[in-house]
């Protein structure tokens, strides 16, 4: 104890003892840079363990709840096996893929297998914190995102189809948009002179409209759920989804508060923004439900705060508080209207709903990203205007380019890579299985066994 | 011997108990079931998808007494079951032809 209190006061004793001068001032920029260093990376390792909260127990209690009881082992396991799988594949070659610098839409192989992935940071992306920390935290949204489409495939999809599916998902689609977003030179970078330059804090466009749009296109290719919409198909555990949803709203402090990659003043912006705009989200969504079929739902409510989170997720570094409560409660409103009206006219069976709140909110947060982005909370591009509001009006048509690519690129990748899955092992269980429940089929294990 | 089957309200099964155990009747077997007669369902709604719900839990209760009980343990079951509105339950009542006790082949009545 005693060796430890003496190196932590180190450098203040070099200091007492330095003669005046340029090796003082250096010796004290260096204290400096270390105590920052060690408040950002603090704070970064406790967000990057609570994106990985967001997954499991999160995100896989909210979908498990909302399943039928037979299949919630196979619900949880969707989620599950991407804290897995995509973790290693991160590692492996997908972190090279997304940060590495390559060109403008995929990056190199620089950093495959963590070469050069270390504790020095990388001034690249982030400057006080270790590469490996850097690392670490982006590998937490490779996990997220594609558990976020299983909502939409949820309850037939075979499961190692679905293994398949992911791994090029994250190849095809995940990696090249995470790099053309947030990646050196990438297409979309806004702060690295992306030609078409787009703001997305922490994911609206990388995270939530690919994982919402792919979500809609396994929804239209795998069909509906045998019986669905004439047979009651109701959720099995609310309670479940009610405590995942919470999970989502407290990890998603680390999604957003997280992104600005330090203990900083925009991490604390950021995480207020976050909060109001999950706030306000649950209020749209009730008031509207309210409205309109009588009685306010406690699926409703959680359902509105998480479409509140998504649309808040590009803007949460790049507006104040208030505009942060109107982004919410418009994607509360709106994802409701998707959900409850347009999905069932259009008639697709997004199961869990992941493409009218991830991909409908996310779209929605992209494009008013682009109106209330503001220079007074974000100072990344110095003096320049950032949103309508800073009087750069043109920054809402970037912002919808990019929502726009975004959806072709998930599209159709997600479109090509399942006809790869069904040509090579088919992507629907047979009807038996379906009916049987995927937890039985799939897994050979029932997640309730009251008489054992 | 008489068999009673009584379907009742679930909440109600507590009262129903200490009403059969005041008068001396101990013994009895319940099953948690779903059903209706006359009493509508509800309503539920799912993200807008909505759905009926009409078979509602009951709980089925059933007794067997010598024949001098039954008409007392009848009038118990529906007064203590009973609330007046749609729902309370219905009671059926069974000849019996056989009753064994399993663990010393006691018959009939003794075995009950």
């Amino acid at each position: 104890m005693r060796r430890v209190a003496y190196s932590l006061l180190a450098p203040f004793v070099a200091l007492a003892q330095q003669p005046a001068g340029e090796d003082r001032i250096a010796a004290l920029e260096q204290a400096a840079a270390a105590a920052q260093g060690s408040a950002d990376n603090a704070w970064m390792l406790a967000s990057t363990a609570l994106v990985l909260l967001m997954t499991g127990p999160g995100l896989a209690l909210f979908y498990g709840g909302l399943v039928r009881k037979k299949n919630v082992l196979s619900t949880l396991m969707h989620s599950f096996v991407l804290m897995a799988l995509a973790s290693v594949m991160w590692a492996v070659i997908g972190y090279s893929l997304a940060f590495g610098d390559g060109n403008m839409f995929v990056g190199d192989l620089r950093f495959a297998f963590l070469d050069g992935v270390g504790m020095e940071p990388n001034g690249d992306y982030a400057g006080t914190i270790p590469h490996l920390t850097f690392m670490a935290f982006q590998m937490m949204f490779a996990i997220i995102t594609p558990a976020l489409i299983s909502g939409a495939f949820a309850e037939r999809m075979k499961f190692s189809a679905m293994v398949l599916f992911t791994i090029l998902w994250l190849l095809i689609v995940y990696f090249p948009m995470a790099h053309m977003v947030w990646g050196k030179g990438g297409f979309m970078n806004a702060f690295g002179d992306g030609p078409l330059p787009c703001f997305d804090f922490a994911g609206g466009t990388v995270v939530h409209i690919t994982s919402g749009v792919s979500a809609l296109i396994c929804a239209i290719y795998l069909g509906k759920r045998h019986g669905y919409p004439h047979e009651p198909i109701k959720p099995h555990n609310l309670v479940f989804s009610f405590t995942g949803a919470c999970l989502l709203w407290f990890g998603w402090f680390g999604f957003n508060a997280g992104s600005a990659l330090g203990a900083s003043g925009l991490a604390a912006s950021a995480f207020v923004a976050t909060h109001l705009g999950a706030a306000a989200g649950a209020l749209g969504w009730l008031l509207a439900e309210w409205m309109r079929s009588g009685k306010p739902s406690c699926l409703g409510g959680i359902s509105g705060a998480v479409a509140g989170l998504v649309a808040i997720t590009p803007a949460s570094g790049f507006v104040k508080p208030m505009p942060s409560i109107l982004i919410g409660f418009a994607a509360g409103l709106v994802c409701y209207f998707m959900v409850v009206a347009v999905k069932h006219k259009l008639g697709y069976d997004d199961a869990l709903d992941a493409f009218g709140v991830h991909g409908v909110g996310g779209t929605l947060g992209a494009i008013l990203t682009g109106v209330f982005a503001t220079k007074a909370v974000n100072d990344g591009l110095g003096t320049a205007a950032l949103g309508m509001v800073d009087g750069n009006g043109f920054q809402v048509v970037n912002q919808t380019l990019g929502a726009l690519f975004a959806w072709i690129l998930a599209a159709a990748g997600t479109w090509v890579i399942l006809k790869i899955c069904d040509v090579l092992i088919g992507v629907r269980v047979p009807a038996d299985d379906e009916i049987q429940g995927l937890d039985l089929s799939q897994h050979g294990e029932e997640g309730y066994i009251l008489e054992s | 011997m008489k068999k009673i089957e009584a379907i009742i309200q679930p909440f109600k099964l507590d009262e129903v108990k200490e009403a059969l155990k005041a008068i001396g009747v101990d013994g009895m077997t319940i099953t948690e079931v779903r059903g209706h007669g006359r009493q509508k369902g509800h309503k539920e709604v799912y993200r807008g998808q909505e759905y009926n719900v009409d078979l509602l839990p009951k709980i089925k209760l059933e007794l067997v007494l010598p024949e001098g009980r039954v008409a007392e343990a009848i009038q118990t079951l529906t007064q203590s079951a009973r609330t007046g509105k749609i729902g309370d339950g219905k009671i059926f009542v069974y000849e019996v032809a056989e009753a064994i006790r399993i663990r010393n082949d006691d018959r009939g009545d003794a075995a009950l």
